[in-house]
């Protein structure tokens, strides 16, 4: 799949905003945030949000409920419109872009509560996240002209291929709202991939899952990365796959970043155990 | 014998109801608004036919084809102009916008063709005589019924085979899910105004073609009752459209034939009140209890 390399992406500016700064110091970044922040009337939900992520890295992004994890990945997509701060995808500032502007430019993203359209089938689902790719006009699809039946060939095939990373092409014309739960949350993620994207933000991916179905996720997340060569940015409240799959992590608090680095250097910062586990008593 | 030939101009009218309110349940799957203006549309394209074929003196399907472009570019100008920036306000003041639109057409047609009943030629006349005379059936009843079935057979499939038709219902299901699949919502609902006012051209050259009186109010009565029409097969959904038209079409030619024709609208709604009391998301809707 060609990746979107553009000549004029910038390399990282020194002291780096990196997760884990000796990671993607000498690499051009796919996504760079500087000083993002959004105000809801009075409340400041997001301040001072700086982050790097690298072009194939697989970062984190925890934080107790309420954090403003979610908004983050909102203001990414341009669900909200950013009230301070820039995001450079590939080196391309976003101003001003529209959530299928972002995500044309390559960011996919799944959502906390399963967000499929269930009335169409688990390969109408994935060929919407292939919208953009299929190209014929409004009369090509009324009048079946040729480049209707090339076309959505095409994309009955590059579906399928999408689906059977996940093995679920025997589900293909199954309503999406029909399959069980953790095929569900499998179809977003592969129909954000139909996309094309660079970046891929996974909002909790493994909620409601148990053990087994988690471990299986962690190797399909990675498998993903492997074979798509993009970066993964995810939110998750499961401890064992953040510390197991992510290179970087990053700490959210009342809108804040207050840690960044790697799994371990996280765990044992003191501002993250205070905001997890409350402050120690004095004395 | 009588009795069919009732049922059969029923099956006519109705068949123009559907194509009407294909385009008021289109947009309210879509836009979740109810553009009362849709009526109105329909009035514009019988004018239009009419003044292709008297002033420029072009043959008949040539003026439903004009029509149809006029329309598709007016259902587009509606929708850019009134009730795009509109979008984030609240449905009331949207629909208050529709009234005020199809308000603006009537009296834009008074000033532009005057008060006075045109005299709409049909654009197929004649008739077919079957069973020995006793049965006659208009070529326009023909017609219609033919265009209905095509528009059905070809909008069905568009909806649910072609990439703009997905498009639509994804953004009809989770407009924020449909902008991350990169999918321009305010283009998808462009698209399904054009789709809608393509049809109630259509819809308006039959209309005359039925009854040849042309005048700017022409739409409005025909527009609600397709609008009822959507609302009894199920607004939103497209089979729902076509079968609440074809059976409200068949109410009141029979109620007309048999029990009163000053009492038929009031039969037409009767009925829906019951439908609507026994099945409240229409016959074909789903009916979605709100969560708690």
């Amino acid at each position: 799949m060609a990746k979107r390399f553009s000549p004029e992406t910038k390399m990282v500016p020194f002291p780096s905003n990196a997760i884990v700064p000796e990671r993607d110091m000498d690499s051009r970044p796919i996504l760079e945030a500087r000083n993002l922040g959004i105000d809801f009337g009075g409340l400041t939900a997001v301040e001072d949000f700086n982050v790097v992520v690298g072009r194939t890295e697989i970062c984190g992004l925890i934080g107790p409920n309420g954090a403003g994890k979610t908004t983050v990945f909102n203001l990414l997509t341009k669900v909200y419109q950013p009230t301070r701060g820039t995001i450079l995808l590939d080196g391309r500032d976003t101003y001003g872009m529209n959530t299928s502007q972002v995500s044309s430019a390559g960011i996919a993203r799944t959502f906390q509560n399963i967000r499929l359209f269930d009335n169409l089938t688990v390969e109408d689902n994935v060929k919407l996240g292939l919208h953009n790719e299929i190209k014929y006009g409004m009369l090509g699809g009324i009048l079946r002209m040729p480049g209707y039946w090339k076309q959505e060939k095409i994309a009955h095939q590059r579906a399928l291929e999408l689906l059977s990373i996940f093995d679920m092409q025997d589900m293909a014309d199954q309503k999406a709202g029909s399959l069980p739960y953790g095929a569900q949350r499998r179809l977003e993620i592969v129909r954000a991939l139909g996309t094309n994207p660079s970046l891929l933000l996974l909002d909790e991916p493994a909620a409601g899952m148990n053990p087994s179905e988690t471990a299986e996720l962690m190797e399909n997340i990675i498998k993903i990365r492997d074979m798509f060569q993009i970066a993964i940015m995810l939110i998750e409240h499961d401890m064992n796959l953040v510390m197991g799959i992510c290179e970087g992590i990053a700490v959210l608090n009342f809108g804040r970043i207050i840690a960044k680095g790697t799994p371990a250097e996280v765990q044992s910062n003191p501002a993250v155990i205070e905001a997890y586990l409350g402050k120690k008593k004095e004395g | 014998m009588e009795f069919l030939s009732y049922l059969i101009s029923g099956i006519s009218l109705g068949s123009i109801y559907a194509i009407i309110a294909l385009g008021y349940t289109m947009v309210y799957g879509i836009a979740k608004m109810l553009n009362f203006a849709h009526g109105d549309v329909i009035m514009v394209g019988g004018y239009i036919s009419f003044c292709v074929v008297t002033y420029l003196g072009l043959p008949g399907w040539l003026s439903v084809v004009v029509a149809m472009l006029v329309c598709t570019a007016l259902g587009i100008l509606i929708e850019g102009l009134a009730y795009k920036p509109l979008r984030q306000a609240p449905s009331l003041a949207v629909l208050i916008t529709a009234i005020g639109v199809s308000y603006f057409l009537q009296n834009s047609a008074l000033l532009i063709w005057g008060a006075s009943p045109k005299v709409y030629t049909p654009i197929v006349s004649g008739q077919i005589e079957m069973f020995g005379g006793s049965l006659k059936i208009s070529w326009v009843t023909v017609v219609t019924v033919v265009i209905c079935f095509i528009i059905a057979v070809g909008l069905t499939s568009f909806i649910s085979k072609s990439r703009m038709g997905k498009a639509m219902r994804a953004c009809s299901e989770d407009k924020g899910a449909a902008q991350l699949m990169g999918i321009n919502v305010n283009r998808t609902i462009s698209t399904t105004f054009a789709i809608g006012s393509a049809l109630a051209a259509v819809a308006g050259v039959l209309l005359c073609s039925f009854s040849p009186s042309l005048m700017p109010t022409t739409g409005s009565m025909p527009g609600i009752k397709a609008f009822t029409a959507a609302v009894f097969g199920g607004i939103g959904s497209i089979p729902g459209a076509f079968l609440g038209g074809i059976l409200l079409g068949i109410i009141e030619s029979l109620a007309k034939a048999y029990i009163s024709t000053q009492l038929s609208n009031a039969i037409l709604f009767a009925v829906l009140i019951i439908v609507l009391l026994v099945r409240p998301a229409g016959l074909l809707g789903k009916y979605v209890p709100e969560k708690v």
